[in-house]
């Protein structure tokens, strides 16, 4: 447990150090960060032993109120917090009929849900400019608006700021009754309805806590990338936060960080090395992991402390 | 006559042509430990599984505290009162013995607390008193699927006594134990549950633990009660000893 603060208080750091050392990283780690963010839910699903395959719909939520609303509204502190209430609601909401699933049809239907989303996104055009997608417009932080270079680093600092506070709060979360109960929807769901214990309702708080955070990552991700297009909620968005989740390792709320920094880096420099073929680096490493590091990057730092 | 707790009534189900219950009338009175003997198939687990609301009979009613409780779903007859363990016990396998009890524990005082932690202290002195009282403080933070057997039937058993139940009703507490152990968990068992002054109500094979701890004696046969009355009587009649001692010995 000590550990592993020292390990996220050493990251935080070193993750500082390279985007003032190296600027053009900058954009990448602040994207890896609000990957891990929305990776964290996943996280919690993985825990009660459930996959989806569709949680690009909540990041697609997330960025696209951040688009709709910068408009009208450019106050970054009321638009984040918008966003992610907006995808917890429609979190709650699909959530409601999802938890009623499990395992490959709990996977699937989120997939579904997603796909839906992809089309709207991609078929509205009148509203949402189609593949074309939208320019995120001027934001203002707490009232300034800061100049390009000093913005960018405002995003990375929130970013980071939300990537602990997330982190904290699921860990927290995982050893309270309610994450523990969680995690025995994987083991023994009947046990916990004979204790009196809605299985469904547990699962239901850790959907809609998993579908704000993602809400934060998509509109971490519009803040910096500032435009969105329906790619963000594309199947392969979701496959892409399963496989961060699966490459950090489900161990620690720091997995997912450890997982979408290097899924980010690895991309970056693999694209630049050899073009087309960096899924084939990136499947290459997923089928080592499955194989050999089932614990993920995580799993690897922990067990290397216990032996 | 003491006061009756659970009260059954023409409780009819069936499988496809199997009758697992054909008419089941049973009072189970306050404070009593009942005993449910019978041979493999005869519905014992049938008729559990029916009290908690698992499985509904197709005919029949089922009072509990005077008040209907057919229909209900198993979470909410426990929350009315009635526990049980199973006959292969469910617990929490990735988790430890401390935190099976304490979510049991949880689960009564109220889950709903996402951010402090399952073992607070008060919870995880109670969890671990718990333990103590089932002799099983030793395992206390084993992963439950490395437990043996008897203890697994024991922390099994614990959960469902952490959720204070004022109805236990227990599937073959004593089942996949070794001999050798097998007095040692019933008397555990027996000194926790009266202590507690819990009703309770077990399906047994092993007729030296049914002589000795219960009070009455249930026989079951094809879905139906063939004798119903204290140990002394049940297991001397010649009926009894021959149709279903016989077959459980065997089995
Ligand atoms: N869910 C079910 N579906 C179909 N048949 C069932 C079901 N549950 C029980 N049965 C059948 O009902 C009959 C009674 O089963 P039950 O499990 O109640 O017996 P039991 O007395 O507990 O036996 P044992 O001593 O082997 O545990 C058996 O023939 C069994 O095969
Ligand atoms: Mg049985």
């Amino acid at each position: 447990m000590k550990r592993e603060s020292l390990l996220a208080a050493l990251g935080a750091l070193a993750l500082v150090v390279c985007a003032w050392a190296v600027p053009w990283l900058k954009f990448v780690l602040t994207i890896a960060l609000a990957k891990g963010i929305a990776v964290l839910g996943i996280l919690l699903l993985l825990r009660a032993g459930q996959v989806s395959f569709g949680h690009s719909m909540f990041l697609a939520l997330g960025a696209y109120t951040m688009a709709f609303l910068a408009p009208m509204e450019d106050e970054v502190l009321l638009l984040l917090p918008a966003a992610a209430l907006i995808a917890a609601g429609f979190g709650l909401v699909i959530g409601l009929f999802l938890v009623r699933y499990r395992d490959i049809f709990f996977g699937m239907l989120n997939l579904a849900f997603a796909m839906v989303l992809y089309s709207l996104l991609e078929k509205l055009y009148a509203i949402t400019k189609g593949t074309d997608g939208i320019r995120v417009a001027a934001l203002s932080f707490a009232g300034t608006e800061p100049e390009r270079g000093t913005q960018e680093w405002i995003v990375f600092g929130i970013a980071l700021g939300l990537a602990i506070l997330f982190g904290l709060l699921v860990r927290f979360y995982l050893a309270s009754p309610m994450g523990r109960a969680l995690a025995g929807i994987k083991t023994r769901e009947t046990r916990l309805e004979f204790m009196g214990v809605p299985a469904r309702r547990v699962l239901l708080f850790a959907y809609v806590l998993s579908a704000l955070m993602g809400g934060v990552g998509g509109a971490l991700v519009a803040m910096t990338t500032r435009h969105v297009t329906p790619q963000i909620a594309y199947w392969t968005a979701s496959g892409e936060l399963v496989f961060i989740a699966i490459l950090g390792g489900a161990g620690s709320a720091l997995g997912p960080f450890l997982g979408a920094t290097a899924f980010e880096l690895v991309r970056v420099y693999a694209a630049a090395a050899v073009a087309d073929a960096w899924q084939m680096i990136l499947g290459g490493v997923l089928l080592v992991v499955i194989l050999f590091a089932p614990g993920g990057v995580w799993g690897l730092l922990s067990r290397r402390w216990r032996a | 006559m003491s006061q009756v707790l659970l009260s059954a009534k023409g409780l009819r189900l069936a499988f496809g042509g199997v009758k697992a219950a054909d008419g089941i009338d049973l009072d189970v009175r306050h404070g009593e430990f009942l005993a449910i003997i019978g041979p493999n198939g005869a519905g014992k687990t049938t008729f559990i599984n029916m009290t908690t609301g698992y499985l509904r009979p197709q005919a029949g009613r089922i009072e509990f505290d005077g008040k209907p409780i057919l229909g209900l779903s198993p979470r909410a007859i426990v929350r009315r009162g009635i526990g049980r363990s199973f006959q292969l016990p469910q617990l929490f396998s990735e988790h430890t013995v401390l935190e099976n009890a304490a979510l049991a524990i949880a689960a009564r005082r109220g889950i709903w607390s996402p951010f402090t932690p399952l073992l607070r202290p008060r919870w995880r002195d109670e969890a671990m008193d718990l333990l103590d009282r089932f002799g099983l403080r030793a395992v206390a933070e084993s992963r439950a699927d490395a437990l043996n057997e008897g203890a697994r039937k024991l922390a099994d058993i614990a959960m469902a006594v952490a959720l204070e139940p004022s109805l236990l009703l227990m599937d073959e507490p004593t089942s996949g134990v070794a001999a050798a152990e097998k007095m040692v968990i019933v008397e555990t068992l027996v000194r926790v549950l009266r202590s507690t002054g819990v009703t309770a109500v077990f399906v047994e094979h092993d007729m030296d633990v049914v002589a000795r701890f219960a009070d009455r004696v249930a026989v079951w046969s094809q879905g139906r009660i063939a004798a119903l009355g204290p140990p002394g009587e049940v297991l001397a009649d010649p009926k009894v000893r021959r149709e279903v001692i016989g077959i459980a010995a065997n089995a």
